[in-house]
């Protein structure tokens, strides 16, 4: 039987980020936009409302809810600031998912209930300089030099690296070769460590107050016991992240997506030309009637996928198409609201304008939209 | 100690309300019901009394089936328990009535401190804490941004446009609260997850021992006589400056003794 309605408790957790995102997030993200600034004290209240430890069981710090509330809560983050929800997507599906998923009992004790309290953030170290999408060209090396793993290599574009306070970054890395393939493992890096060092901030087109860096490994030293997940699974435990995580980013494309229609619904009411709201005119309605619909049918694709997930059915297929549906829904929002805004929507102090620098690294972090594709098609047996 | 708390749902202000035309009252259909927002600040104040002096949060309301939202948000923000006052009776009380009601309810539950937002956004009387106050025969602290109980005395400080009183009266009273007092926690979501298994008990008008003939839009002694839908905002003035836009600025301001 069909039922996309929400329970009673999912739509007081949507309902309550909703009025945080409207009353706290929305009200200063054009300020912490301009000045680049990661928003650490709108990161410590989401982290006071639990929103990191959303998707974890209690026994280890967490709500006690899914993969699922999560999604609604990042949802509901970026109708308002799409930076703030992917600090929240970033730290929880890519930061704390993979100890709770592949970390061993000790690991998960001893990391899980600092970063689903968010007094500590975690980061995940998958792309290089010389390879994103394709995962299997890592060059950064880990060797076992007695009790202790030794890490050298660089690691781009990574969200959440460099704030202060983050406290773990779990990296991939080459830890040998096996039948003439690279043995790739996952390590987890405490934060500070000798030998880790983080770049100066990206200079980037949107998200500006999401905290992205590269980082650097030199000699880096940890226990062997940081290793997360069995010696050699590292490339295949982190798709199955990236898989989870392409539904979270699909439900932060979905509010970005939503947020353009409210702005427009409000600004083609308000807005005249030649004596009339500019929304009576059926080349503006109709435009924002399509941005409707692509927001809602970008939310029923994460619904869906996110619900084959959790009934731990093969989702991989529904989690591309959500993800790859729903960014360039997101773009094509944020462009024509950009239009309906005219030259206002060129102004960063409206938020469409944000929106639209906002809207592009959709189409291209955690898989680009080329990626997705191969996946739905591969998924078709071609 | 006993602390209860007052909330009210009131008809969300973000979109349209209305009066229904039959009775005059407010429609609670019409727009959607969310906690009235001071309420939110007086749960917050129970909330830190309690963690500082112990004791346990009572959520009280009056309103129809539906206000058992509200009454799940002020759980989900941590309050212990609830008592709903549901009945058809109650429907278009007054506010001598609404207190004469909470009152024979906070009687039979007991108290060592109520504690109420000081008004609603749908009535907007601002009567309640002091027909309560009255009510119970406890003392009332009203506009509260500040309260401490220090054994069985209760300190406040009261708002005022010069300044503030403090006020200091004893235990059990009613206190009503303004904006400033604090800043209300958003729910967890493992407090919504609790919030569905926490107590609420549901009194109906002879539960509460209530005289059904004192309540109710009939014996009510306020009448709504008539209602009109706001006129729209009239245009604003354009004072275009041909050298003399100040001079016509401060003509204005002094036609409408702004100056």
């Amino acid at each position: 039987m069909l039922d996309y309605r929400l329970s009673d408790e999912l739509e007081a957790l949507r309902k309550t980020v909703e009025q945080f995102a409207r009353e706290v997030v929305a009200p200063r993200a054009a300020e912490y936009d301009e000045r680049k600034e990661f928003p650490y004290d709108i990161v410590r209240q989401m982290a006071e409302m639990g929103l990191f430890g959303l998707p974890f069981p209690e026994e280890y710090g967490g709500m006690g809810g899914d993969y699922f509330a999560l999604c609604l809560a990042i949802e509901e983050l970026a109708r308002a600031d799409s930076s703030v929800a992917i600090t929240l997507e970033a730290g929880v599906s890519l930061g704390a998912m993979p100890v709770y998923r592949f970390g061993t009992e000790e690991q998960r004790r001893e990391w899980l209930p600092r970063l689903a309290s968010g007094e500590a953030l975690g980061a995940f170290g998958l792309t290089e300089p010389g390879g994103g999408s394709d995962a299997g060209a890592t060059a950064t090396r880990a060797v076992l030099d007695g009790d202790e793993w030794v890490i050298n290599g660089t690691k781009s574009f990574i969200t959440n690296s460099g704030t202060n306070i983050t406290r773990l970054v779990t990296v991939t890395a080459v830890t040998g070769e096996s039948d003439g393939r690279k043995e790739i493992s996952s390590i987890m890096v405490p934060v500070p460590t000798e030998g880790f060092a983080v770049a100066k901030d990206y200079s980037k087109v949107g998200w500006h107050a999401s905290d992205t860096h590269e980082i650097t490994f030199t000699d880096v030293r940890v226990p062997s016991a940081n290793l997360l997940g069995r010696r050699g699974r590292g490339y295949a435990n982190f798709l199955s992240i990236l898989d989870e995580g392409r539904i979270a980013i699909a439900a932060l494309a979905t509010g970005l997506a939503q947020a353009c229609v409210d702005e427009c619904v409000k600004y083609a009411k308000e807005r005249h030309a030649f004596g009339r709201p500019i929304g009576s005119n059926q080349a503006i309605a109709f435009k924002i009637a399509d941005m409707e619909m692509k927001a809602h049918m970008s939310r029923l694709a994460y619904y869906r996928a996110a619900e084959k997930m959790l009934r731990g059915e093969p989702f991989k297929k529904e989690a591309a198409i959500a993800k790859l549906y729903s960014s360039e829904a997101a773009v094509d929002n944020a462009r024509e609201a950009t239009q309906i805004h005219g030259g206002y929507g060129f102004m960063n102090e409206f938020p469409v304008a944000r929106h639209w620098r906002d809207s592009k690294i959709l189409e291209i972090g955690e898989g680009t939209s080329e990626v997705q594709r191969m996946l739905i098609a591969r998924e078709l047996g071609l | 100690m006993n602390i209860v708390v007052c909330v009210k749902q009131v008809p969300d202000t973000a979109t349209e309300r209305k009066l229904r035309p039959d009775d005059k009252t407010i429609d609670r259909e019409a727009a959607e019901g969310v906690i009235n927002e001071i309420c939110e600040y007086a749960v917050e104040e129970a909330l830190r009394l309690k963690e500082a002096h112990g004791g346990e949060v009572t959520v009280l309301t009056m309103g129809p089936s539906k206000a058992t939202d509200t009454i799940r948000k002020a759980l989900a923000m941590g309050a212990d328990k609830a008592v709903h006052l549901v009945d058809d009776a109650l429907h278009g009380s007054d506010g001598l009535q609404t207190s004469y009601a909470l009152a024979q309810v906070l009687k039979k539950i007991g108290f060592d401190v109520v504690i109420l937002g000081s008004e609603s956004t749908d009535a907007r009387m601002g009567t309640l804490a002091a027909m309560l106050a009255e009510r119970l025969d406890a003392p009332q602290l009203s506009l509260a941004n500040k309260v401490e109980i220090d054994g069985s005395t209760i300190r406040i400080q009261r708002l005022t446009d010069y300044g503030f009183d403090r006020v200091e009266a004893s235990l059990p009273a009613v206190v009503s609260v303004v904006e400033k007092i604090n800043e209300p926690r958003y729910p967890s979501f493992k407090g919504i997850m609790a919030a569905k298994k926490k107590p609420v008990e549901t009194l109906s008008v002879a539960d509460a021992e209530i005289d059904a003939a004192k309540v109710g839009l009939a014996s009510a002694a306020t009448e709504v006589v008539d209602f009109a839908v706001a006129p729209p905002r009239a245009a604003g003035t354009i004072v275009k400056d041909e050298g003399d836009g100040g001079v016509k600025v401060a003509e204005f301001l002094a036609s409408k003794k702004f100056v």
